[in-house]
């Protein structure tokens, strides 16, 4: 479904005026939105993408470690660390306090394991959300 | 403490907080929000009842 979103003639917004809000946001999930005074959204992402980190620890998922190998296997593990560590201030926590999950075999853990990425991949869609608004794309 | 749930509970709950965060992100008004997220959990629901039963059967 095509979206259409009012294109100006107005010069280009500076880097200065949606890195600072695009860096937050991937710092913090929601938090660029919050620095664009669009708490209620900034709220909502903040707890998704909170909930469904913390549902991905609590079912042991393991974090991706980037791994070099045939192309497939190249994709798969680079993509997974960079989409996990898109999570933010969450996934370096996690790190920092010593979270540490082998990849085992069983639905719980594969669940868990997409829980974890899948808050990451959540974070870029808020991070773009955010980089759209700095730069008067959308509202 | 380690969480434990069915292929179910966790597809639903990804698909919810998915649906979520589409919503927020892709419309302009709080109404088309709420109406576009409802409508991409309807269909991720769709989806996991149509896989589902595509596997049984595919499974014999």
């Amino acid at each position: 479904m095509a979206e259409t979103f009012n294109i100006s003639n107005e010069p280009p917004v500076p880097v200065t005026g949606w890195l600072p809000a695009v860096a937050l946001s991937w710092i913090i999930p929601g938090g660029g939105h919050f620095l664009l005074k669009q708490h209620y959204r900034g709220a909502l992402l903040l707890g998704t993408i909170t909930l469904t980190f913390v549902l991905g620890l609590m079912m042991r998922g393991a974090f991706f470690e980037p791994q070099t190998g045939d192309l497939l296997t190249t994709l798969i593990y680079w993509g997974g660390y960079i989409a996990d560590m898109c999570s933010g201030v969450l996934y370096f926590l996690a790190v920092w306090m010593g979270y540490t999950q082998q990849d085992v075999a069983g639905h719980v853990h594969d669940y868990g394991t997409k829980f974890l990425v899948g808050a990451g991949l959540m974070n870029v869609l808020a991070m773009v959300d955010v980089f759209e608004i700095a730069t008067r794309k959308k509202s | 403490m380690k969480l434990s749930l069915t292929h179910f509970e966790a597809t639903l709950i990804f698909a919810l907080f998915i649906s979520v965060v589409l919503g927020i992100v892709t419309k302009k008004t709080d109404k088309e929000r709420m109406t576009y997220g409802l409508s991409c959990f309807g269909r991720f629901i769709a989806t996991i009842f149509g896989l589902a039963w595509l596997m049984k059967l595919g499974h014999g």
